[in-house]
């Protein structure tokens, strides 16, 4: 082990890189492992047979389709919002800062049942929304409100301080080059925060996939309806169907990790693309 | 970048704030979207849990948290925090140590696994235990024999609040504890003090609000996981109901005010939370800069 650590006179390389390989394979990569494993109980053909049913397929659909239009709406939605935060001076402004990060503080069965009392037909939002002939909980549109709150943070967080940190100079020398304001944006502004935004946009549509505590208070959960894949898997596992369960969990998990490494290949881009421009 | 700082010394101040800002109608046209949108989607569903929560009085209120039921779900929810957040404190004191401290092959991989937990449903946190321990799982058969109960149990909720808060402390600690380099360390093993009393009396002041940030993040999620224990916990009322499940069954049951009032206990939760990170945050930028 100390051969691996050159040149450093601290003690304890050995032990809290045994100590943390340990405790990180015990209790997470065994029992991810023994996810994959499990699926191997399937033939292939039976593994695809789970995968394609239809009631499986529109799970996933609901959670992936939905999912990609949250993010869609919380980037779009968060831009605007950071532009605000940093750009601007409005009352209560520190406060709204902060609740930024509420959904990632809010328990999920809270955001749950709050989300689901507020867009129901007798909720606050809900009922004026029934009146005009729109109705949200229970219904696909409840999944995606849901999936806009759990949102909200990642994009925010991830471009609010790379527009703080942007060098004012950038703009000012277009502008003396006789550049408009619209074009600054598009061509000086958006191009510096794209790392950013791709990367606050794939976070949040990583957490609305895998999504469930703060979505099935408002989904209604009819299958093949507003059925999404979390949910899905508990009800094959109250029905001891454990082998379904995990194919559709190998599904959404591989799913996951493209998207880590999607994240990771986008902060390399970043960087490299930084170092070029200084 | 220097021929780009004469600029502005050449521009005059109105077109220097023209070119930094956009009309005046724009402007509150993104400040009001912006208000309304946090407000819909954040403000008013806290509002809601609170009034709901006091709908019927002050007095039904604290009925509800004082019956036996919460109080059982309040006593899980406590012990597991505790006994997760500090399996994870001291996993990301270790693998902090070990990763900011030292060189190796494989360092981004390391972290980028200790990251995963993140990426995974809660679902599927909850039921990769569920196949290990259960009737059908990996060691289910054995756990039978000897008669050790761990699925829908406390061990099992405490094991899948654990995988989920896993990165928590971790992610707080390897940056930081990076940043501040390794001199100070050497400074003191050059000088003869031991590796304990290093760590205690070099490391540890210099990353404690580091570590405080990361606990009250880990501490606040893990009072308040629900999805992955929610598979493991097996809803027995009154023994193996957290917080988070209780505020499920009360709503399920129809008993709102009730469900709203144990929500506002976790709601609560999540705003002390907030404030005490907000101030940790300046603590944090008052020491050593940070690129989080």
């Amino acid at each position: 082990m100390s051969t691996l650590a050159k040149r450093n006179v601290l003690p304890g390389f050995g032990l809290t890189l045994g100590l943390t390989l340990t405790w990180l394979s015990i209790l997470i990569l065994i029992p991810l492992a023994g996810l994959f494993l499990k699926t191997t109980e399937l033939s292939i053909g039976e593994f695809i047979e789970t995968v394609t049913s239809r009631r499986t397929l529109h799970a996933l659909s609901i959670s992936f389709g939905i999912a990609l239009a949250a993010a869609v709406v919380n980037l779009i939605a968060g831009v605007i919002v950071v532009w605000a935060l940093v750009r601007y001076r409005f009352p209560g402004q520190r406060l709204f800062d902060a609740i930024v990060d509420i959904p990632f503080a809010l328990p999920t069965a809270v955001a749950g049942v709050a989300l689901s009392a507020l867009f129901s037909e007798r909720g606050w939002l809900g009922a004026p929304l029934a009146w005009l002939g729109i109705k949200v909980s229970f219904t696909p549109l409840g999944i995606f409100v849901a999936m806009i709150f759990i949102g909200i943070p990642f994009v925010v967080r991830t471009v609010q301080p790379v527009l703080a940190d942007l060098e004012p100079e950038l703009e000012e020398a277009a502008a003396s080059l006789g550049a408009r304001r619209w074009q600054i944006v598009t061509k000086v502004i958006v191009p510096s925060l794209t790392p950013a935004i791709l990367t606050g946009f794939a976070l949040a549509f990583a957490r609305a996939v895998g999504e469930y505590g703060s979505v099935i208070f408002i989904a209604g959960n009819l299958p093949n309806v507003s059925e999404i894949a979390p949910l899905l898997i508990v009800i094959r596992l109250s029905e001891f169907r454990y082998a379904d369960a995990t194919a559709i969990a190998v599904v959404m998990l591989v799913v996951a990790f493209v998207i880590i490494f999607l994240i990771n290949r986008i902060q390399r881009w970043a960087e490299t693309r930084g170092a070029q421009n200084h | 970048m220097s021929i780009l700082s004469f600029a502005p010394h050449r521009i005059p101040p109105l077109a220097r704030h023209e070119a930094r800002s956009e009309p005046r109608a724009l402007r509150i046209a993104i400040i009001a979207f912006a208000i309304t949108f946090l407000s819909i989607f954040v403000v008013l569903p806290l509002v809601l849990v609170f009034t709901t929560a006091f709908s019927k009085g002050v007095l039904a209120y604290f009925d509800v948290l004082s019956n036996s039921e919460t109080l059982a779900a309040i006593r899980l929810t406590l012990i597991t925090a505790l006994i997760s957040v500090s399996a994870n404190l001291l996993f990301g004191l270790v693998a902090a140590w070990a990763i900011a401290k030292f060189e190796f092959r494989g360092k981004t991989l390391l972290i980028t696994l200790i990251d995963l937990p993140f990426s995974v449903s809660p679902v599927i946190s909850g039921l990769v235990f569920i196949l290990l321990f259960g009737t059908q799982g990996l060691f289910g058969v054995w756990l039978q024999q000897h008669g050790i109960q761990i699925l829908f149990a406390t061990p099992a909720i405490v094991l899948a609040t654990t995988f989920v808060t896993f990165p928590f402390v971790a992610r707080e600690l390897i940056p930081l504890m990076q940043q501040q380099g390794t001199q100070e360390e050497e400074a003191a093993i050059s000088l003869g003090a031991s590796g304990l009393a290093t760590f205690f009396r070099v490391t540890l002041p210099n990353i404690k609000w580091g570590i405080l940030y990361g606990v009250l993040l880990c501490n606040a999620r893990a009072m308040g996981e629900f999805g992955a224990v929610s598979v493991v916990s097996g809803h027995i009322r009154g023994e193996t109901n957290t917080m988070p499940l209780l505020v499920e069954i009360l709503y399920n049951e129809y008993q709102l005010m009730a469900a709203f009032a144990v929500a506002s206990l976790l709601a609560l939760l999540a705003l002390v939370t907030l404030v005490a990170k907000t101030v940790l945050e300046g603590r944090l930028v008052e020491g050593p800069a940070r690129d989080d």
